[in-house]
């Protein structure tokens, strides 16, 4: 079940979406802003939040390309099987 | 007086919505802890958020921001969009389907299951508890401490707390998960547009603008680390990026996952996810940071947002916005005061008899008397016991929680973990819990004033444990470091070195193939029933 579907992903686009998801998060570290305040983005975000605020939309993008490509489709026809309760292990 | 008016008009509607709740539900713990895993696609969105999101969303992260500036927002903010939506979409999706599939309504029935022992399960939930109960007294707390505050110390503490407590007890009690989930819709909404208005409303006041004062702090030398990051150490930062893997972990969100109605309701949420945090996060640091100049000197600065809001906005308004911050408190708590609940009903009362004594009837009896008893001991508790410790409890429960994604991580995609390597997890967790307890009080004495480098609490050890002014550092990170990855190290070894679970149970959770799922029938029903009956006589414990 927790498999991805038959037909699986393909190697290149799994490796590509790792790819994105590791350059994402290193994009977090964002050292190169740690001690800088200037430019005021919008003439008043210091640069360091301004960064880090687009860094949200970066990573909501990045979601968005995770559903549309490596989306767990195989589950969306997932049934009950039957509802044992809890105590049946 | 006008903000607690609006308050308590907004306390009565959640009453409301919980008790309209009640006449739909049917006496069933599916019903009463799941809405019958029925929850759709946008209402799952921000049920799920406010799930997560706390009062200190808005009080602490501008408070947070008026002591250490713009940094917060990538320590916390961002890092938690990043992370929690990669958890919801990897994890979350997995525990909908075994949820969906199998019947689990915990983790703890599902990690029984999974690794065919109920000792594994009770020593999770045991822990899961410890862990939770101190966040949902805190949220008590904190719910007490706004209306005093919002009110001008009209409405005493020990009215708030009791005020809060009475209403998610209502709601939860009355109205199970569907109630909880109905009003998280108006108050995700509510504490959504929070941000947004109180930007507006004090831009619209604040003489100069904004890019006025910012341009001040950052050229005053003592004020500019308030908009870099001079006095947040590298270290620091990156190990608060696994301080979200606690998230999916917090049993309150897990059960948010079992109550989605399809899988795809997860699509717009882990999407919608990270925007939503900026949309309450960056408004309130940036307000914090500007809170350095327009309120200062606060000895809480956690009330900065509440004085601001005092001083800019008019009477009416912000009782509205007091009413976006109780949203944010409630929201959680009452996530958090079911998620109890529900732990105990069924890892507790059914798993150990209760169930087959009482029936279905019984357990949401049972699940109701919970409540009330947890939340009135839970308010009893807050008002007799200093909020530092509660503080110090969530802040390492987000480290413990984090320190067990390994686990939950291996029962989902690992065939050959076992129960052996999740205990070893746990009890690595456990016994780093007590550490850092121990360490942090014993060095509370030497904690080094702002601006000052850190404290080594052992010198003989050098630089290995050392005190900053609010955490235990280890070689300069935080402990959920070494917790997170000695967590998922000894789950690799423990699990290798013990044996697996039985073939049929793997097969179980890793061989089943949709495709080929037929509708249920007596003769797939009786063939489940054999396999479980193997599967019973195979079970052992530790």
């Amino acid at each position: 079940m927790l498999r991805h579907n038959k037909s699986g992903m393909k190697p290149c686009r799994k490796c590509l979406l790792t790819v994105m998801v590791v350059a994402v998060y290193v994009l977090h570290q964002d050292f190169w802003n740690w001690k800088k305040a200037e430019p005021l983005v919008f003439g008043f975000l210091p640069v360091g939040l301004a960064y880090q605020a687009g860094y949200s939309i970066l990573a909501a993008v990045m979601m968005a390309v995770l559903v549309k490509f490596d989306w767990p489709a195989h589950l969306e026809t997932i049934e009950p099987e039957e509802h044992s309760g809890d105590k049946e292990t | 007086m006008i903000p607690v008016v609006v308050v308590c008009v907004y306390l009565a509607i959640i009453a409301v919505i919980g008790s309209v709740a009640f006449r739909k539900g049917k006496q069933n713990t599916e019903d009463f802890f799941l809405a019958n895993r029925t929850i759709g696609a946008m209402v799952f969105f921000l049920s799920i958020f406010a799930t997560n999101m706390t009062a200190f969303a808005i009080l602490g992260s501008s408070g947070q921001a008026y002591r250490q500036g713009i940094g917060i927002y990538g320590l916390m903010a961002s890092s938690s969009g990043f992370v929690i939506p990669l958890t919801i979409f990897f994890i979350g999706t997995r525990l909908w389907a075994i949820g969906k599939r199998f019947g689990h309504q915990t983790q703890v029935s599902f990690f029984r299951d999974r690794w065919e022992c109920s000792s594994i399960g009770t020593a999770i939930f045991a822990l899961s508890v410890a862990m939770l109960v101190p966040y949902m007294i805190i949220s008590i707390m904190g719910g007490g401490r706004v209306l005093s505050d919002i009110s001008g110390g009209r409405v005493a503490y020990w009215l708030g707390c009791a005020v809060v407590a009475l209403v998610v007890t209502m709601n939860v009690f009355f109205g199970g998960m569907r109630g909880t989930v109905w009003v998280n819709i108006f108050q995700t909404i509510m504490f959504l547009l929070f941000g947004a208005v109180a930007v507006a409303v004090i831009s619209h006041a604040l003489p100069g603008g904004f890019g006025e004062y910012i341009s001040k702090i950052a050229a005053n030398p003592k004020t500019r680390y308030l908009v870099t990051r001079d006095r947040m150490p590298e270290r620091y930062f990156w190990s608060y990026t696994l301080i979200p893997l606690s998230s999916i972990m917090f049993p309150h969100m897990a059960i948010m996952c079992f109550a989605a109605r399809k899988v795809t309701a997860f699509k717009r949420t882990v999407i919608l996810y990270p925007i939503a945090i900026m949309a309450i996060w960056l408004p309130c640091i940036f307000l914090g940071v500007l809170g350095t100049q327009t309120v200062t000197g606060l000895k809480n600065p956690d009330g900065v947002l509440l004085h601001m809001l005092n001083q800019y906005a008019p009477v009416w308004l912000a009782g509205i916005l007091g009413a976006g911050i109780i949203s944010a408190v409630m929201g959680s708590d009452t996530h958090q005061v079911l998620a109890v609940s529900t732990m105990f009903t069924k890892d507790i009362f059914a798993f150990y008899g209760g169930k087959d004594k009482y029936g279905e009837k019984g357990s949401v009896y049972f699940a109701r008397a919970f409540i009330l008893v947890v939340t009135a001991v839970a308010y009893v508790v807050a008002l007799v016991t200093p909020e530092s410790i509660f503080e110090l409890a969530v802040r390492f429960a987000f480290s413990g929680f984090a320190a067990m994604s390994p686990v939950m991580i291996a029962a989902l995609f690992w065939k050959r973990s076992t129960k052996w390597g999740a205990l070893a997890s746990t009890l690595w967790v456990a016994g780093w819990l007590a550490l850092t307890w121990y360490l942090q009080r014993l060095s509370d004495p030497m904690i080094p004033k702002p601006g000052q480098p850190p404290v080594q609490i052992f010198p003989q050890l050098g630089d290995l444990f050392q005190r900053t002014i609010a955490n235990v550092t280890i070689h300069g990170f935080l402990p959920v470091v070494p917790m997170v990855f000695g967590s998922a190290l000894l789950m690799i070894i423990v699990s290798l070195l013990t044996r697996p679970p039985s073939q049929a149970t793997i097969d179980k959770y890793f061989s089943f193939d949709p495709a080929n799922s037929q509708p249920r029938t007596e003769a797939s029903g009786l063939e489940s029933r054999g396999v479980r009956a193997q599967q019973q006589s195979a079970t052992g414990s530790l």
